[in-house]
């Protein structure tokens, strides 16, 4: 078995929470506005397009009610969050030109082993801006793009602008809008045909001040026949009021193209977590989400692939945790507007101390997509009597001559599991950390290695002491 | 009491299970280098004593003790017990999929230890006592007990209980559902742990596996009390009779010779 120290990314010192001094250069007026909203353009210095972009965003977001499903919003308030904050005026390249808080707190995050040990390419999310970067320099000479969303848009503002905004538009739902008002950050990868990019690329993202919304948007396009993993985490320090965290993720996977996104989150007890992640899948091309979502007190995320054409494949991963005060309303969502087309869903989902998590999906099959192969598999495990599991499986098949499966299972730990597992000298608490681990393996497996150990320690952190 | 450190002793148990009095009393003591086997009719308690011995929470003592090497281990829980080494080889051992049977022998290995085995010695060590056991090298990638033969599953239980080395072991019905090949391969495992630092109780209903594994002391449960101990020839006496000369045999001066016994 493959045995590897973990690199540090720090994510044990989340369930206490660590943050340092806020040193902004600008920090925009809390609430949301029109001027609001000018502003952040303006200082971004963009395009017209974008600002017109953003303005239209801003109408359909006022326009939209809240939604009234999935976790409990009433509690957001929208003028008691701040919408743009720029830490610092330089964008750091490499690590020396970075100030020394900042650079305190990526150690933390363990940012420079990660990077050392088998990175190419780190894009560190502190605060609305991306400070730094840094790309393999083999990945720039295949002609990979790998930058902060803002900067790729001075940069490559036709390749942007061609693919920005279409696979989830503004009005696609409240949030969607919000963050196309007021996005800032993210990654924004192009992987040109028939490039294998063979090292995973990560960004770190992370919240840091009091009442502030994180807003990044993330771009991904492979072109024909190329492959790219790309690695998200997050860790959030806790803070007494509320933040909100509204992103919004498009990729573009063209024919026999591959790409994998994998995601660990885990954010502060106080996060809104809404997040809007979607794919559009082309001839024989792969759509892989594999998604770990922990902490949050309320999660929506629905990972989408959008199959395209013939061949096109998706598959969405996904765990989530929920414990005491939580709310985890994830699941998948997969379109199948094409014959010949397959797609699977496994969803594990973990309730404790209380916390309450719900399966949410939705498989669609249009009335030509003939042949389509679709399965569903998902998990609930609770883990005492006062938490909560739902399952709300939407399924719309249209075409005949498909393959649908459908399973779900929801369990408690067994005591004779339990016992077995003690009698071996393991301590309550171990054993129950064990089955857990067990009961995520099937997704955790698919994840780099150090994720992988870290979200299950992540989980032994959360378990930890709530057992009686 | 310097000559019950070496010894699992029970004394005088009583145990419930929802308010059902199954063990009425049971005295047994186990000298490390001994081994003792338990043997009687469906629902005479064995499988009650074996798993109160681990301690599992739903079976309630209301009377009585048991004691390791001089401590009275009666309050602790399974995994206390364990790390003192006591051993239990389950007759129906759980399944935990996800987890490989490499992966939880580690974290089992080094609960018991109390310190952590370097990776590399502990996969020597575990593909060593595989191989003794005739284990296919992929089965310690499988995931615990999931989808496992019942032989499996035995074979596993036995390879547990070579790599923790406990003190004193007890084998719950290990003899059930294996072939013969299969019950022979688990007994010659059995044989080669055997020695003088380890007591062992073999609970069984059947004496089949006592042709294997060859037992220095015989003891019959019957109704939740041990109504008659004596040496190997017990065993054989049982398999010609059945236990139907309990019925028939069961005599005041019997009951009263086992019990004080």
């Amino acid at each position: 078995m493959a045995e590897q120290i973990p690199v540090n990314l720090g994510i044990d010192h989340y369930k206490y929470g660590f943050k340092d001094p806020e040193k902004y250069v600008f920090k925009a007026k809390k609430g949301l506005s029109k001027e609001i909203v000018e502003e952040i353009s303006y200082l971004k210095g963009e395009p017209e397009w974008m600002r017109d972009f953003r303005l239209r965003a801003l109408e359909i977001f006022m326009k939209k009610p809240m939604p009234t499903w999935g976790v409990d919003l009433s509690t957001i308030d929208f003028d008691d969050i701040y919408y743009y904050i720029k830490p610092t005026e330089k964008k750091g390249r490499t690590w020396d030109d970075l100030p020394e808080d900042i650079k305190k707190t990526f150690d933390r995050l363990g940012i420079p082993e990660a990077e050392q040990k088998f990175l190419g390419g780190v894009g560190a999310q502190y605060e609305s801006e991306v400070v730094y970067h840094s790309l393999r320099k083999d990945l720039e000479k295949q002609g990979v793009i790998f930058l902060d969303t803002d900067t790729a848009l001075r940069e490559y503002p036709e390749l942007f602008k061609k693919y920005f905004g279409t696979v989830v538009p503004p009005g696609d739902n409240k949030f969607a809008a919000l963050n196309s008002a007021v996005w800032s950050g993210g990654s924004f990868i192009y992987v040109p045909e028939g490039v294998h990019v063979d090292i995973p690329l990560q960004a770190y993202f992370r919240i840091n001040a009091k009442n502030m919304g994180q807003f990044e948007r993330t771009l991904i396009i492979a072109d024909k026949g190329s492959y790219v993993h790309y690695v998200e985490g997050c860790t959030a320090p806790i803070y007494s009021s509320d933040s909100l965290h509204a992103a919004v993720v498009e990729i573009i996977v063209h024919e026999g193209a591959r790409v994998r996104y994998s995601t660990v989150q885990n954010w502060s007890m106080n996060v809104y977590n809404l997040v809007t992640k979607r794919a559009v899948v082309y001839r024989d091309a792969t759509m892989e989400w594999v998604d770990g979502n922990l902490g949050s007190k309320a999660t929506m995320k629905y990972p989408a692939v959008f199959l395209m054409e013939p061949g096109a494949r998706g598959e969405i991963l996904s765990i989530a945790f929920a414990g005491k005060g939580q709310h985890q309303d994830a699941g998948a969502k997969v379109i199948h507007f094409a014959p010949y087309t397959t797609s699977q869903v496994i969803s594990k989902s973990i309730s404790q101390g209380g916390g309450r998590s719900s399966y949410r999906g939705l498989l669609q099959v249009k009335e030509n997509a003939h042949h389509v192969k679709a399965s569903v598999r998902c998990d609930a495990l609770i883990l005492d009597d006062t938490s909560r599991s739902d399952t709300y499986p939407y399924m719309d098949i249209k075409a005949k001559d498909v393959t649908i499966g459908h399973e779900a299972t929801v369990s408690k730990i067994g005591e004779e599991q339990l016992f077995y597992l003690m009698s071996r000298g393991l301590d309550e608490n171990e054993a129950m950390a064990l089955i857990v681990r067990g009961f995520i393996e099937p997704v955790v497996k698919e994840l780099p290695m150090e994720y992988a150990v870290e979200l299950n320690r992540l989980i032994e952190l959360q378990m930890e002491g709530s057992i009686g | 009491m310097s000559e019950k450190e070496n010894c699992l002793r029970i004394v005088d148990l009583h145990v419930q299970v929802n308010d059902k009095k199954i063990l009425k009393g049971v005295n047994l003591e186990i000298k490390k280098g001994e081994i003792h086997a338990l043997m009687g009719p469906n629902g005479s308690g064995k499988s009650t004593l074996a798993a109160t011995l681990m301690g599992h929470p739903n079976y309630k003592i209301t009377k009585g003790e048991i004691w390791l090497d001089g401590q009275n281990i009666t309050d602790l829980s399974p995994d206390e017990r364990a790390r003192m080494g006591l051993f239990l080889a389950f007759q129906y051992p759980s399944e935990v999929p996800g987890v490989t049977v490499a992966n939880f022998l580690r974290l089992a290995l080094n609960a018991v230890r109390g310190k952590d085995i370097p990776v590399l010695e502990f996969h020597k060590l575990l593909h060593e006592k595989m191989k003794e056991l005739k284990m296919d090298p992929s089965f310690a990638k499988r995931y615990l007990n999931d989808g496992f033969s019942g032989g499996e599953k035995k074979r596993n239980e036995i390879l547990q209980m070579a790599l923790l080395q406990p003190k004193y072991a007890i084998l719950d019905e290990t003899d059930s559902g294996l072939d013969i090949d299969a019950l022979r391969i688990v007994s010659e495992g059995v044989n080669r742990l055997v020695g003088p630092d380890l007591g062992i109780l073999i609970i069984t209903h059947y004496q089949r596996i006592l042709h294997y594994i060859e037992p220095h002391y015989v003891h019959v449960l019957y109704d939740g009390k041990i109504i008659e101990s004596g040496g190997k020839e017990l065993a054989d006496k049982l398999e010609k009779t059945g236990y139907d000369f309990i019925h028939s045999n069961r005599s005041e001066s019997v009951l009263e010779e086992a019990q004080n016994g």
